[in-house]
C-alpha cells in the first residue's frame, strides 16, 4: 500500500529503533529481577549453589552464534546467498542447542537438589529458573524469526530484500547474547 | 491560505492518490483490522468508553451500599443476582467492584483510552508522518488490549467471582487460591488480562516513541513539536521502562500461585488452610516491583492530559504557551523523578525511616516541576484572547483540579503525615482529584477539541456545558469532603462504616457523596449521547482548521484518509505557538518565516 509506506527522515531505518526501544524494555524487565534477587538475597532463607557447568558450555554455545549470524549478514550484504543460507542455518542449530543446554542445566540442579519449583524450592533456585527461563523465552523468539527469514532466503533468488530482515534478527540475536553474559555473570558472581 | 498551498503544490508529481485508495477497503480492514492510525485510535477511544461507563457503574453501585448501607434496593438482586442477596451487595461483591473499578479505570480507560487514543490519533498528525513506525504492531496493540478486556470482562461472570484483593493485587491476597473467593479464578483472570495489556502497551509505546524520534516532517526539529507529543513522548518511555517491572513482578506471582515457589509467599497462617508450607518469601518484595510500575503510571496517565491542557489553552488563549522550554524540561523532570519515588507508597510497610526521608525529599521535588507547569499555564491565560469552548473549559478544569490534588500531594509525601493519613479517605480524595478526574478532565478536553478532526463533525456546545458544569460542581462535591472523612480517620476499602462510634457522624456525608456521584454518572451519559450523535448527525466541519490552530493536524483534508495528506506532507518553517505574533492573530507551522518577522522559535 502506498500509503503505509515507511518514510524515515533519518539514516536508522524505523524497525531498527523499534526493536532498539524494545531492547530498552527487555533490559527493565530483566533489571526488575535481578534487582528482586539481590533484594531476596539479603534476607534470610537463602540457598547457596553453584551452576552446573552446563551453563558455562550454553555460554560459549551462544557466543559462537552470535559470530555466525554477524556472518549470515555479511553474506547477504556480499549477496552470496548459499552462504547466507548456510550461516543462518548454523546459527539456528546453535540456538536450539542453547536451549537444550539450558533446559539440561535446569534438570541437572533438581538432581543436585536444587528445587526449582514446588514446595521444596528455596527462592534462589526459583530466581534462576524464571529468569534463565525467561531468557530462553526470548531467545526461542530469536530461533523462531531466523527460521521465518530462513524460509523467505529459501524462495528468494537475490538477498537485497533480506538484508534489513537479517541485520534486525541480528541485532536481536547479539542482544540476547548480551543479556545472558549479563545474567551468566550475575548468576555466578554477584548475585 | 498557505497550508493549502503545501496541500496542492505537489499534486502534478503522479504519486498522490492516497486519498482515493481507501475505496478498495472492505469492511473489516477499515473498520476492524485497520492499520490506520486514526482508525486505532478511535478504536481505542470507544472501548476505552465502554470501560468508562463500566468502571463508573461500578462506583455508582458500591457508592450507594457506603450512601444506604441499611437500606435494601430490590431491583440489584435482579441484576446482580447473588451478589446483591436481598438487595444488598454483599461484602465480597463490594470488594470486587472496588477493585475492578480501580483496574479498570487506571489502566483500562486513563491509560489505553487516554493515551492509546491521543497518542495514536495526533502523534502521526502533529508530526506530519503518514502513520506509526509500524501500523501492523499497532493494530496488534489495539488487539491486545481487546483481548485483555473481553479476558477481564469475563472474570465478572466466574461462579467465585472477579479479583478482590485490591487493584495493587497485593500477596496473600493475590497469591493464596484460598485467601478468599476472588483470589481463585478471577485472580487468574485478571494476571492473564494484565499481562496481555502489558504487551498492549509495550507495543503501542515503542510505536510512539519511535514514530516520535523517526518519522517527523521536514523541518520538523524536536524543539518545534507540540507540547502534547512531547508529553506523549515522555509517557511512552515511562510506559516502556516500567510496564516490563510489572510484568516480572506477576510472572513471580503467577509461580507463586501456580508452582509452589516462594517469592512472595512465607509460612504464614491462613484461617480454614493452616500454615503454609512455603518458607521465606516477602509480600514487601511484589510492592517494590508494583509501585515501581505504579508510581510511573500515575504520570503516564497524567502527562497526557498536560499535553493536551497545554496544547488547548495555547490555542483558546490566542496566545503563545509560556515557557515552551519550562514546560519541556519540567516534563522531563517529572519523568525522572517518577522512577525514584516509589515506595512513598510504601511508608508503612516497615520502610527504613532513613530511606523513608530520602522517598520524601525526593516526592516533594515533584512540587517544583508540578509548579511551573502550573505557572506556565495560568501565565499563558493571563490576558490572552480566551475562547470559552467547551474543550477549553475542560482544560481549565484540569489545572484547577490539579492544583487542589496536587496540594494533597505535599500532606501525603510527607512520611510522618503519611504514616497518619495512609489508607485513609484523605488517600482516595486526593488521588482520584490529582490523578482520576484531572485526568478525565484532559481526556474530555481532547476530545472536544479533536472530534471535528476525528469525525469531521462539531459536537453539540450547550451539551458540552451542561457536561462540564455539573462535571466539574459534582467532582469536587464528591471528593472534598473525603478529604474530611480521612483527616477524621475514616479508612477506605471498608464496607459499612454505619457499625463503627466514630464514623457515624458521617452517614449523612456519604449519603451527600453518593447522591452526587449518581448525578454526574448520569451527566456523562448526556457526553456518551452527544458524542455518538454528534459522529453521525452533528454539525458538519466545513473550513480545515476550525480553531484557527497552527498544528499541522488540521492541515489535513477535513476527512482525512489513510495517509493523512493527499499530496506531500507539508514541511514546517516555526515552532507551534506563534499565536498574536506581529499583528497576525495565528501563523501556522507550515509558513515560511518571512523576511521582516520578528525573532522566530
Amino acid at each position: 500500500m502506498a500509503t503505509t509506506k515507511i518514510e524515515a527522515n533519518t539514516k536508522i531505518h524505523p524497525y531498527k529503533m523499534l526493536l532498539w526501544v524494545g531492547f530498552g524494555s527487555i533490559v527493565m524487565m530483566f533489571a526488575g529481577l535481578t534487582s528482586a534477587y539481590i533484594v531476596k538475597k539479603s534476607q534470610a532463607n537463602w540457598l547457596e549453589f553453584d551452576l552446573p557447568n552446563l551453563f558455562w558450555f550454553s555460554t560459549l554455545v551462544i557466543l559462537v552464534s552470535s559470530f555466525t549470524i554477524q556472518m549470515a549478514v555479511k553474506k547477504a550484504k556480499e549477496g552470496e546467498m548459499d552462504q547466507y543460507r548456510g550461516f543462518l542455518s548454523v546459527t539456528a542449530i546453535l540456538g536450539v542447542t542453547f536451549i537444550i543446554l539450558q533446559l539440561r542445566g535446569f534438570q541437572a540442579l533438581e538432581l543436585q537438589n536444587v528445587a526449582l519449583t514446588g514446595v521444596r524450592s528455596n527462592s534462589a533456585g526459583s530466581f534462576l529458573l524464571v529468569i534463565a527461563g525467561l531468557h530462553l523465552l526470548h531467545l526461542v523468539g530469536g530461533v523462531i524469526a531466523i527460521a521465518v527469514i530462513s524460509l523467505k532466503a529459501r524462495a528468494a533468488k537475490s538477498s537485497t530484500n533480506q538484508v534489513l530482515s537479517v541485520e534486525l534478527v541480528a541485532n536481536y540475536w547479539h542482544f540476547v547474547d548480551i543479556l545472558w553474559i549479563y545474567l551468566f555473570v550475575f548468576l555466578n558472581w554477584v548475585g | 491560505m498557505s497550508h493549502e498551498a503545501a496541500l496542492h503544490n505537489h499534486e502534478g508529481h503522479g504519486h498522490d492518490d492516497h486519498g482515493h485508495h481507501e475505496h478498495h477497503d472492505t469492511f473489516l480492514t477499515k473498520y476492524v483490522f485497520s492499520q490506520d492510525h486514526k482508525m486505532i485510535a478511535k478504536q481505542f477511544l470507544i472501548t476505552g468508553m465502554v470501560w468508562a461507563v463500566l468502571g463508573g457503574l461500578m462506583s455508582v453501585l458500591f457508592r450507594l451500599q457506603l450512601g444506604y448501607p441499611d437500606a435494601s434496593f430490590p431491583w440489584l438482586e435482579s441484576i446482580l443476582g447473588k451478589w446483591a442477596k436481598g438487595g444488598q451487595i454483599t461484602p465480597e461483591a463490594y470488594y470486587a467492584l472496588v477493585t475492578t473499578h480501580g483496574t479498570v479505570l487506571v489502566f483500562f480507560v486513563l491509560t489505553a483510552g487516554l493515551s492509546g487514543t491521543f497518542a495514536n490519533f495526533l502523534i502521526p498528525l502533529q508530526v506530519g508522518a503518514r502513520d506509526m513506525a509500524s501500523p501492523f504492531m499497532n493494530m496488534l496493540s489495539y488487539w491486545f488490549f481487546f483481548i485483555a478486556s473481553i479476558i477481564m470482562l469475563s472474570s465478572m461472570f466466574v461462579e467465585t467471582g472477579p479479583f478482590s484483593g485490591g487493584w495493587t493485587a497485593y500477596p496473600p491476597l493475590s497469591a493464596l487460591h484460598d485467601a478468599s473467593p476472588g483470589s481463585k479464578t478471577g485472580m487468574d483472570l485478571w494476571i492473564i488480562s494484565m499481562a496481555l495489556f502489558v504487551v498492549s502497551s509495550l507495543l503501542g509505546g515503542l510505536n510512539y516513541i519511535t514514530t516520535i524520534l523517526n518519522m517527523r516532517t521536514k523541518g520538523m526539529s524536536m524543539t518545534r513539536l507540540p507540547l502534547t507529543i512531547w508529553a506523549l513522548f515522555f509517557t511512552a518511555v515511562l510506559g516502556v521502562l516500567s510496564f516490563p517491572v510489572l510484568l516480572s513482578g506477576l510472572i513471580l506471582l503467577i509461580f507463586d500461585r501456580n508452582f509452589g515457589t516462594s517469592f512472595y509467599l512465607s509460612d504464614i497462617y491462613v484461617n480454614g488452610v493452616g500454615a503454609l508450607s512455603n518458607e521465606g518469601g516477602s509480600a514487601i518484595l511484589y510492592q517494590h516491583l508494583f509501585w515501581f510500575l505504579g508510581h510511573p503510571e500515575v504520570y503516564i496517565i497524567l502527562l497526557p492530559a498536560m499535553g493536551m491542557v497545554s496544547e488547548i489553552i495555547s490555542v483558546n488563549s490566542r496566545k503563545p504557551i509560556f515557557g515552551y522550554m519550562a514546560m519541556l524540561g519540567s516534563l522531563f523532570a517529572i519523568a525522572i523523578l517518577a522512577f525514584l519515588v516509589w515506595a512513598h507508597h510504601m511508608f508503612v510497610t516497615g520502610l527504613n525511616p532513613f530511606l523513608g526521608s530520602v522517598f520524601v525529599l525526593l516526592t516533594l521535588l515533584i512540587a517544583i516541576p508540578s509548579g511551573i507547569k502550573v505557572f506556565n499555564w495560568l501565565t499563558t491565560l493571563w490576558r490572552g484572547n480566551i475562547r470559552f469552548t467547551p474543550g477549553m473549559l475542560f482544560a481549565i478544569g484540569f489545572v484547577s483540579l490539579f492544583i487542589s490534588g496536587g496540594l494533597t500531594g505535599i500532606w501525603l509525601g510527607n512520611a510522618a503525615l503519611d504514616i497518619y493519613l495512609h489508607d485513609s479517605y484523605f488517600v482516595v480524595a486526593h488521588f482520584h482529584i490529582v490523578m482520576g478526574v484531572a485526568s478525565m478532565f484532559g481526556m474530555f478536553a481532547g476530545v472536544y477539541h479533536w472530534f471535528p478532526k476525528m469525525y469531521g463533525r462539531y459536537l453539540n456546545n450547550s451539551l458540552g456545558y451542561i457536561h462540564f458544569w455539573i462535571t466539574i460542581a459534582g467532582a469536587y462535591m464528591i471528593f472534598w469532603p473525603m478529604h474530611y472523612q480521612g483527616l477524621a480517620g475514616m479508612p477506605r476499602r471498608y464496607f459499612d462504616f454505619s457499625i463503627w462510634e466514630s464514623f457515624k457522624q458521617f452517614a449523612e456525608l456519604n449519603r451527600f457523596i453518593s447522591t452526587v456521584a449518581m448525578i454526574v454518572f448520569a451527566t456523562q451519559i448526556l457526553f456518551l449521547i452527544n458524542f455518538f450523535y454528534s459522529i453521525f448527525k452533528g454539525r458538519k466541519v466545513t473550513v480545515l482548521n476550525p480553531w484557527e490552530s497552527n498544528t499541522l493536524e488540521w492541515t489535513t483534508p477535513i476527512n482525512p484518509g489513510h495517509g493523512n495528506w493527499p499530496g506531500e506532507i507539508p514541511e514546517v518553517h516555526r515552532w507551534p505557538y506563534d499565536y498574536g505574533k506581529d499583528g497576525h492573530e495565528f501563523i501556522p507551522q507550515t509558513t515560511p518565516v518571512g523576511e521582516d518577522e520578528s525573532g522566530t522559535h
